[in-house]
This record gives C-alpha cells, structure tokens and sequence, in this order.
C-alpha cells in the first residue's frame, strides 16, 4: 500500500506517536493524518493499538513520544478538557450520556447556557434542536435520554459533540448495535458533517461498510502502521490480511454438513415479544436468526433457554415434552445459550478460567459435599486446549482476557455440560478477525459432531457464510425460512420488514 | 515480588505491625490472659461478620443483625425461665433462638428475591422491628433471675479457653470450608460477582441468596444467646450498632461490598485487627472516646491499603 497525494488541507497530523506500557509497546512511532471533509477508517485487531491512538488523541492518556500537529501547528494535548478545547470529539461504543437526563440537557452537558447562574432551558432546547435538525434527526430534545433507541443515543452523543464546534470527530465501533436502516440513517449523517468540512475517524470491525463510508484506511497492527491506502484501491482480502498479517483462504470457512434428526421443535411459541413463533433445528445443522434489532431474535433465544417467561406454547426436544422453568432446567436437559454480552450475562469476571467453564457442570464435579477441584481443573484445562484459549493458565482470571477468548470460555463451559442444542448470540460482536476464523471453524465442528446450532447475528454476510438455513423473524413473528442456497441479502431484509 | 506479598498477607502484615507496636508499649498485652480475652471480646461480632461475609460477597447486606442479637436474647431467656427441667428448657431457647434469626433471614431473603426490593431497606427495615420487637416483649425491662448454669455457655472456659472463642473458631473454620469447597460457597462468589450471568449458568440465584441471609440471620442469632449468656441477662437493648461494628470487620477483611470478592479469613483478620486496636488502647489508658477516633481512622486507612493494593 502507498500513501495517496491528498489535496485537501491536513487537519489533524500525528507523528511518530509511541506509547509504552509495562512489557508491551503499544504504539511504535505511528503515522496519522486527516484532512477536513474526510472519513478516514483506523483497522486492526482488539491489540492493534486504535484505542491506544485514539486515547492520546482524546487525551485520556500521555503519549511517550511524537507529535501531534493541529492546522500544521504544534498542539499539546495532556488532558481531556485540552482535547476537547482544540476541536477534537470521541465517540466511544459504551456512551457516555446520563439517562435520566433529557436530549438538551445531555447535548449541553457541561456547558450549559445560563444567566446570572441559572441554565436558560429555552436556549439550552434551541440549540439542541436546531443541532438535531442540522443533522437531518427527528428528536424531541425534551425527552429523557433512556427512552431513546440505541440509534438515537448515538445521533445525540455525535450532536452533542458538535454542539461543541468538533471539527474532528472519532467514532469507535459505531454500528456495533444497529440495524441496516439505523447504519444507512447514521451513514447519512456522516456524509452530511463531511460536506460542512469535519474530519472523521471511524473504527469499525465490518470491513464490508468501510468500503461504503470511508475514504481512507490505516490498518494498524501490533502497535505499528501496516499502511494507509484509499479504499478504492484495496480489497476485503488485502485488508485481512494486512490486519492479521497472513491470508485466510476465505472469510468465512464452511463444511459440508449432513442434517439428522429432529433435534429441537417450537410450536406456535408466544411470549410478551413473540407471537406464534415455530420453527424446529436438526443434529448436525447451522441455523441463522435474521432480523432487525427488537425483532425477537434474543427473545426466542431467552425463552428457549427458560431465561424469559412463556405464555403459550410447546416444545419438543427429541420427541419429548420439553418446558424449561428456569436456564437450570433448560441447561439440565442440553441447552446452552451464548450471550450477546459476554462480560454482562455470561462470565463472573473477576473468577479463573477453570472456575467459569466449570460453573454449569459443578454438580458432576462434586464428591459428596465438595467440589472436586482437582478433577475441575483437569476438566477446564481440557477446554482449554480443545479451543485453543490463550491464557498463562486455567487459574488466569477471565478479566484479563481478549474478547475472543472470553468467547471460547463461555463456550467451554457449554461444551463441559455436554449441550445438545447451543445458540449463540452475536458471536462475534467486538472479536478480532483471526479469531473469528476460529470460532466458525468450532462451530462447524460442532455442528459435525451431531449438535444443533442456532447463530443470532445482525450481520448477514456472517449468517450467509455459515448458516445452513436461515429463519428470519420480523416484530416477534417468524416471517420465512431461507435455505442456504435461496438465502440472500435481499430476501432476508425483505423478510425482516415485512410488516414495517 | 513486594506487592504480590503485600496483595496476600497485607492484613496479616499490618496486624503482626499492630501488635508489635503494643507488645512493645504494654508488657502485659502478650500473655496467654490477654491473648485470649481479645479473642473472647471479638467472638460476638466475629461469629456474625462470618454470616456478613456470605451476605456481602452475595452484593448484598444485612442491617438486621445488631436488633437480632438484642430480640433472640430476649426471647431466649424468656423461654430459658419456662417451668421445665434445666435441659429441656435450656435445648427449647436454643433452638427457638436459632429459629428466630433463621426465620428473619429468610422473610429478608424473600423480600429481597422475590420483590426486587434492595437488601439496605429490608433489613433496615427488619432492623427496626425486632429492635421494637425486642422491647415489645420485655415491656422494655431486662430479663433477669437466669439459671446460673446459662452463663457457663458463654461465661465458661473448655480447656482454660473462652468458650465463645472456640465456637467462633468453629463458625470459621466451617464457614471457610464451605465457601471454598462446595458448591454452595462457589455460587455465593458466583452470584456477588454477576448474578445475571450466574443464573444464566443455571444456579438457582433465589435461593442461594435466601440461604445467605438465613446463615447470616442464623449466626446473629448464635451470637445473640452467647451475649445473654455472657451478661446472664436478656437486654433489649443489646448489640446496638452490631451491625456497623461487623460491616467494618468484614470491610477492613478486604470482602468488596460490591460482591464476589473475599474471605472469611480476610474477615477474621479484620475482626483482630479491630480487637487488637481496641485492647491496646485500653491497655494503654486510652480514653473511649478517643478509641473511636483512632478505630475510624483505621478503618479508613485499612480500606485504603486494600484499593491500594488492587491497582
């Protein structure tokens, strides 16, 4: 990759920027510029040192050495407040709004219009909506922000940084939680603060919408500058492989897999989100969970798995009666739920490795009144090496672990209880490309060795590239089921607003 | 290499330091006598910072504790004069005692589990009724006129030791096993460290917490009956401010009041290093008064050494 002659004027030049942790290098002598009216994309893996740049650039920590040029000037930036000062706006994944605050109120946070001391709401509301308006956004700026849609939050983080004058805007993982339509909106407004000259850096782990927004890409790995390149001169391809630093014969691997018997069926299933949901998994198959967010997909999951209440309906499990009261039950009879949010519902964090895959399977593990931990850590250290968990030890705490293999713990712990029916949701949210391979490739295994697979995931080329079927669900109703050779991204977006 | 022993014998560090300082300050502090009477005058609280220590590692608390000792020791010693031989009498209180502070512990863990509503308010709640409880039943009168042989329970000594220390030696010793042998102590971590994630994993989270509350209502109740038996009297008025003493101990122990972080062991530490202060400093003369300051300036600077050592 070569760097491309700009014409615009640079807005934001770093040079050199190295950052030093105990034992690791996390930046090493880093390049990066944007110019006015730009989106240029920061790539890499979890590691690869983005947030490390874009903290110092936030100045949420001290770089040890480079520069940071603002206009071609010199600028010190040693602290948030001085970030924010010269024009620079972060918007992170987890947002930093208070929810029991108003639009306005959020939007002006810190900097509130006032007289004589006291906040001028009439003003403060103004200039959060004519803020919104710019950005082409119905929302009622008196409204409470816990009352807004993932989406929306995002709009009023993104207004509240103009509201400051950014000219340079960051955004990590933005599309992380939306749907196509909300990503489409977002894209729009995008487009939108590039035309008005503001320089965007936007970090995203779906290359397929890189292509669609940005202008240039930096792809960054162990803490170092693999290269800069304009997205019309590069491929998915090149990028992965300059982000993981060696080829993937595909992105997403697939085997020939022979469906079984009935594994799971559903009839007429209605909860407070679902209505009339039936659908039945195989042994020894992959089955994808389309739709939009709040589409029920979770939903179905949850009510599986005996977490949520159920108000009608049946289940099968191998031909037998099956109604789950609690996950204990649903876990006893072979079900094992992934969550989407690993470090919310699924690990005990500040526990080992051996004790977070063990948790499910501890009444095996117990000889008379105690638990045998000999046999435990024998049992997790198996796991461990089955799906090939990097960590120091089985005693590692899970906190200090990548998302990846946070991932794979979880999925220890459903492999030790011997699951028969194992759905993921989300699997791949925040996992780095390489380990994603790796994920697929134990999905695939699985699903081999005669367990049924259900994937939730809001990103379809992953459900098309690993899915057998795929059963989309459209406001808590099962809308149709595409066969891996029918499936397509149309079909299933039609399928997902068919009542919208 | 000096923060990994820090991180683990800090407490143990700062109590041998605690001790040296008053060994060398008053000659008497290290006898057997001495030794022993700290332990005797820690056991109450100790014995309930052990149930605390379930309730805290489970994210929780229970404010209750303090009022329960006062209520059990009043109706303990009710039951205690009942016009039956000693023995039956004496097994009769102990057991309506220890019933009583199980049954509290499982009203809080009920409203807790069922009705969502936070651990602070129910036992506070609680707190007050078995306070008023307490002088409802005694008209607010001490019960007097006990059977000597009562005081023996925890005025008497087995061996030339307390015997309110060798029951607290006994609660924390089973205590100790349970949290880290079974499997009940690992969903106690389990729960105070992601109760979503935990009940997701298939734990039963109801009803570990309900049994949490029942050990630490159970043991307050233990500790209630050895107190009227150590003062041969039911005092509604007794363990006033328990509960604050103990949450201290378990705090100064290193459990997180924010769950899943913690020991019983860590609570006995902090339990002696609370004990020790206070007897030095009666050795040494030193006003109540004062006592309070330097104990509260201790709490404050053993919680800092333990955010201290986190990081």
């Amino acid at each position: 990759m070569l760097d491309p002659p700009r014409t615009m004027s640079l807005i934001l030049e770093m040079q050199q920027m190295t950052k030093r942790y105990p034992g690791v290098l996390a930046l090493d002598r880093v390049d990066f510029s944007l110019s006015a009216g730009e989106v240029h994309a920061l790539a890499g893996e979890n590691g690869a040192g983005k947030s490390t740049l874009m903290k110092i650039l936030a100045g949420a920590i001290q770089k040890d050495g480079g520069e940071i040029l603002l206009d071609g000037q010199r600028t010190k930036i040693d602290s948030p407040h001085s970030s924010l000062k010269n024009g620079i706006g972060m918007i992170y994944q987890d947002f930093k709004l208070v929810p029991e605050l108003t639009v306005a109120e959020n939007i002006s946070l810190g900097n509130e219009p006032a007289h004589r001391g006291f906040i001028d709401f009439p003003q403060m509301q103004n200039t959060a909506r004519s803020i919104l308006e710019q950005l082409g956004e119905n929302i009622d700026p008196s409204v409470t922000v816990k009352t807004l849609s993932v989406a929306q939050r995002q709009i009023v983080e993104i207004a509240k940084a103009l509201s400051r004058k950014v000219r340079i805007l960051a955004l990590d993982e933005p599309t992380a939680s939306l749907t196509e339509q909300e990503i489409q909106n977002l894209f729009g407004v995008i487009r939108k603060l590039k035309s008005d000259g503001v320089g965007i850096i936007y970090i995203s782990h779906r290359l397929d919408e890189l292509f669609e927004i940005a202008d240039l890409i930096t792809v960054l790995r162990d803490g170092t500058v693999v290269g800069t390149s304009s997205l019309h001169e590069t491929n998915k391809a090149k990028l992965i492989q300059a982000m993981v630093g060696r080829s993937l014969e595909e992105e997403y691997p697939k085997i020939q897999l022979q469906r079984q018997n009935e594994l799971l069926s559903v009839e007429d299933l209605n909860t407070p989100k679902l209505k009339d949901v039936s659908m039945t998994l195989y042994r020894g198959e992959i089955l994808g969970l389309a739709g939009l967010v709040g589409a029920g997909r979770t939903e179905l999951a949850r009510a599986i798995f005996g977490a949520d209440r159920v108000h009608s309906g049946t289940m099968w499990l191998l031909q037998k009666a099956f109604t789950p009261r609690s996950p204990k039950d649903a876990i006893a009879a072979g079900i094992g739920l992934l969550t989407e949010d690993r470090n919310l519902q699924g690990l005990i964090l500040q526990m080992t490795l051996s004790e977070n895959i063990s948790l499910a399977s501890l009444q095996r593990l117990t000889q008379g009144l105690f638990i045998d931990r000999t046999k435990e850590k024998a049992a997790a250290g198996e796991f461990m090496r089955k799906l090939q968990i990097k960590a120091p030890s089985a005693e590692t705490v899970v906190d200090t672990l990548s998302g990846g293999n946070r991932q794979k713990v979880i999925l220890g712990r459903w492999l030790m209880t011997k699951s028969k029916v194992l759905i993921f949701d989300e699997p791949t949210v925040g996992i780095d490309v390489g380990v994603k391979y790796e994920i697929y490739n134990l999905i695939n295994q699985l699903a081999k060795d005669g367990v049924g697979i259900m994937v939730i995931s809001s990103d379809l080329p992953e459900l098309l590239g690993i899915c057998d079927r795929i059963a989309v669900l459209c406001d808590g109703r099962m809308t149709g089921t595409l066969s891996r050779k029918e499936a397509t991204q149309e079909k299933i977006l039609r399928l997902a607003t068919e009542f919208s | 290499m000096l923060s990994k022993i820090l991180d683990r014998f800090g407490l143990g560090i700062a109590l041998a330091l605690e001790a040296i300082i008053f060994a060398v300050l008053s000659p008497y502090f290290f006898t057997t006598d001495n030794l022993l009477n700290v332990s005797l005058q820690i056991s109450i609280t100790a014995i309930i910072a052990v149930g605390m220590t379930f309730v805290i590692l489970t994210a929780g608390i229970d404010l209750s504790v303090g009022s329960l000792v006062a209520v059990v020791g009043v109706v303990s010693t009710i039951l205690l004069k009942a016009d039956f031989p000693f023995v039956l009498s004496l097994l009769l209180s102990l057991v309506a005692g220890i019933a009583l502070g199980t049954f509290s512990g499982s009203v809080a863990g009920a409203f807790i589990t069922r009705f969502n509503i936070s651990p602070f308010i129910v036992t506070l709640a609680l707190m007050t009724i078995w306070r008023g409880a307490a002088f409802v039943v005694t008209e607010g009168r001490p019960v007097w006129d006990l059977p000597e042989a009562f005081s023996l329970l925890g005025g008497g000594r087995t061996l030339g030791v307390p015997n309110p220390t060798i029951i607290m030696a006994v609660v924390f010793v089973l205590a100790h096993v349970v949290l880290n042998r079974t499997r009940f102590g690992r969903y106690v971590y389990a729960i105070g460290g992601n109760a979503e994630a935990a009940r997701l994993a298939g734990i039963n989270t109801r009803r570990v917490v309900t049994q949490v509350y029942m050990i630490s209502g159970s043991l307050s109740a233990l500790s209630g009956i050895l107190l009227a038996s150590r003062m041969n009297s039911g005092q509604p008025n007794s363990g006033l401010m328990y509960e604050l003493d103990v949450i201290a101990a378990v705090v100064v122990g290193g459990t997180s009041l924010f769950g899943g972080r913690g020991s019983v062991a860590g609570t006995f530490l902090g339990s002696m290093l609370i004990g020790v202060l206070r007897n030095g400093l009666n050795l040494l003369n030193v006003g109540s008064y004062v006592q309070q300051v330097v104990v509260g300036v201790v709490i404050l600077l053993a919680v800092l050494l333990d955010q201290w050592r986190k990081k």
